[in-house]
């Protein structure tokens, strides 16, 4: 999908539609489609040769698996859309995760009979608290978020590991019922998987539908021209950050149920593969563009290149590997894809003129 | 371009030039007399405290230690500090010395050749990794961001693909030892040595040099720089290759120095050499910095970490410093600034208003 493009519609969805916005728009959802298509055929590609190769990849097993294993990275891909759509990015949401992850495990210790939506709530709770530190500091101190998240991901994980202190928080340790969340299933699909949907859902909807869930594409195309046209940027950037946080929150309480054992090293470096999912599902590193949808996806497809390597036969080594590959591929297409639009554009404004 | 004027006086724009030599000193002072100095400060403050009363901390021993520790961490900021000031970064730095480690491994193992010719190969391939950062950031026209967040996990995974999880630790001892050998009559490592010349080498291309000068410009405006004739994507190509070489020598002093080749070495490295540039004054948005500043930065990293670690707090709960560290000196500066700022406009408006 293009920057420029999605820029342009942006510039549109700021004005009544008028005569000349509405066929931008629909070149711009159809570039939308494209995008997001493209990332369904690689999916379906990938699971139809692994398939092929081994006809258990598609059994319902195997995809609860998928999708249990995917839900956590949904979450935060779309945590990390929020910010990186406003032109920021939060590193720290791996160490978020692993503290809120040890947290709710220190909470079961230490309130036995807590019930798991206490303990959910408390999580995003303090995700959101993590969050809201990061959004401060972007704002009072007005540097980049890459430095700020970069200090913030050293400070979580370093507080995670004085709390933790070594030890070591086992499944045994927390209630059934807050276990059985990580492994439940309704009609053969995980509650996770479901939980992630109505993020997904949810911020999608947000991000199309609602006055600021637009305003933060205006931020990420060009902060100044937002500020200028009266958008509270400073305001809606702490707002993302504490968002992010939040889900950040969410995806760790959810670690905790789902793996059961904790340490403090939960979580370690999985930043770098979120921003990959986003990269990959196309949201343009710098801003202004880009879909929660179009991330979801691009975190299931890292998965799922993750479990098909390992029924291929794959030396399970390269999927690193892959995955660097995958995202110099989805930039490079992505950079291939504006130079056209953009040449494509400038030959209609010189038309209209 | 900046550098053109300064180092090609007009003939009959002298008095402009003294003028803007002036200013240059000026702004020299201004920077010694904020950052540097306060990093500086600061390094001198944690080394009289640490000695005080940190036990076995002020010992030759520790001092071996410390710099030996520091070695990989210094070599790697001396090209990061001249990227972020073109205003580019390179995350993929940690991945590239792993992937030169195991290539070095493998080589020792099954090719045969002597280990010099290996070494020198290894850095040689460093720079070819560089260049195929350089090549997708320069020709293509990407986001350096993006690009070596996408070669930090493609290296990292080919670095796995190389060995394995098996380790090579094989090395002469000859070898191993002269990584970690110290000069003769000190107690100070032998690795430092090249590590200073590099960073000579490095300061006096960064702060003495048209090419130095080019960084600076382009890191404050790109296209500015284009116009007045720097080759901004020949120039950040090399820089890429040159951070990729000097990785690759890494790769060969980690190997040496922990007689071990594996795919996990140096993991997660990259984000603290980016800490040690930001914290010794190098703008994250590019065009400002120094690479004074960048080696107190890094020493300061070294023995607050090394003198924690001897009082007996926890390795990884160390972060919590080098974080805070980082949030400190990205924050304080700028509220510094601001202040400033307020001051200099009421000082400003009472001017008025008297007048």
């Amino acid at each position: 999908m293009s920057r420029t493009d999605t820029g342009a519609s942006e510039r549109v969805a700021d004005h009544p539609p008028s005569g000349p916005g509405r066929p931008r728009r629909g070149l711009t959802e159809r570039l939308l489609a494209v995008r997001e298509l493209s990332l369904l055929i690689a999916l379906a590609a990938l699971i139809l040769v692994t398939t092929m190769r081994n006809d258990r990849f598609l059994s319902a097993q195997s995809i609860k698996d998928l999708l249990l294993g995917c839900a956590i990275l949904v979450i935060l891909a779309v945590g990390q859309t929020l910010v990186i759509v406003t032109r920021n990015v939060d590193l720290s949401i791996g160490s978020i995760l692993g503290l809120v992850a040890f947290a709710t495990g220190e909470l079961f210790l230490a309130a036995p009979g807590t019930p798991w939506p206490v303990a959910l709530l408390v999580g995003v709770a303090l995700g959101g608290l993590c969050g809201v530190v990061n959004g401060g500091l972007i704002a009072v101190a007005k540097v980049p978020a890459l430095v700020i998240t970069l200090g913030t991901l050293y400070a979580f994980r370093g507080i995670d590991y004085y709390w933790a202190a070594g030890r070591q928080i086992n499944a045994a340790d927390m209630p059934r019922s807050f276990l059985r969340l990580g492994n439940q299933t309704v009609l053969g699909v995980p509650v996770l998987f479901l939980v992630a949907l109505v993020v997904v859902a949810a911020a999608g909807f947000y991000l199309r539908s609602y006055r600021s869930g637009r305003e933060l594409y205006a931020i990420g195309s060009e902060p100044a021209a937002a500020r200028l046209s009266g958008i509270p940027v400073g305001r809606r950037v702490f707002a993302v950050f504490a968002a992010n946080g939040a889900l950040a929150g969410l995806a760790g309480v959810l670690y905790a149920a789902r793996f059961g054992t904790l340490d403090a090293a939960a979580g370690a470096g999985l930043e770098l593969q979120v921003v990959a999912a986003a990269v990959v599902g196309g949201v343009a590193i710098f801003g202004g563009s880009g879909s929660v949808y179009g991330a979801a996806l691009g975190a299931v497809l890292l998965t799922t290149i993750g479990s098909s390597l390992a029924v291929l036969r794959i030396d399970p080594f390269w999927q690193q590997a892959v995955v660097g590959a995958l995202i110099l591929a989805a930039i490079g297409l992505d950079r291939l894809l504006a130079l056209r639009t953009a040449a494509r554009l400038r030959g209609g404004s010189a038309h209209g003129a | 371009m900046a550098h053109d004027s300064l180092y090609t006086a007009p003939p009959s724009g002298a008095g402009v030039e003294t003028e803007r030599e002036g200013g240059r000193f000026a702004a020299l002072r201004r920077a010694l007399g904020s950052w540097d100095a306060a990093v500086v400060a600061a390094l001198v403050v944690a080394v009289l405290l640490a000695s005080a009363s940190v036990q076995n901390f002020a010992t030759g021993r520790n001092a071996q230690f410390l710099l030996l520790d520091l070695v990989p961490l210094a070599l790697l900021a001396l090209p990061m500090t001249l990227i972020v000031i073109t205003g580019e970064i390179d995350l993929s730095v940690a991945s590239m010395v792993g992937l030169s480690s195991t290539l070095m491994g493998q080589m020792w193992l099954s090719s045969g050749l002597s280990l010099e010719l290996i070494c020198v190969l290894v850095v040689l391939l460093g720079g070819v990794l560089g260049a195929v950062n350089g090549v997708f950031i320069t020709g293509f026209g990407l986001p350096s961001l993006a690009v070596t967040i996408g070669t930090l996990a493609l290296y990292r995974g080919l670095s796995f693909v190389v060995l394995g999880d098996q380790a090579v630790a094989d090395f002469p001892p000859s070898w191993t030892a002269a990584a970690v050998r110290n000069l003769p009559g000190a107690s100070i490592p032998a690795a430092v040595v090249p590590v200073l010349l590099l960073a000579v080498v490095f300061g006096v291309v960064l702060h003495a040099t048209p090419v130095g000068r080019a960084l600076y410009a382009m890191g404050n405006n790109d296209q500015a720089a284009t116009f007045a004739g720097v080759s901004v994507a020949r120039t950040k190509f090399w820089l890429f290759v040159v951070s990729g070489a000097v990785c690759g020598l890494v790769g060969v002093f980690w190997t040496l120095r922990y007689a071990s080749a594996r795919g996990d070495n140096a993991t997660g490295l990259e984000l603290t050499v980016v800490t040690a540039v930001l914290l010794g004054g190098v703008s994250i948005f590019g065009g400002r910095g120094g690479l004074l500043g960048v080696v107190g930065g890094v020493l300061l990293l070294g023995v607050l970490r090394n003198a924690l670690q001897l009082a007996d707090v926890d390795a990884n709960a160390l972060t919590i410093v080098t974080g805070t560290l980082l949030i400190a000196s990205v924050v304080l500066p700028n509220a510094v600034a601001n202040l400033r700022a307020r001051l200099h406009r009421r000082r400003q408006r009472a001017h008025l208003t008297a007048s």
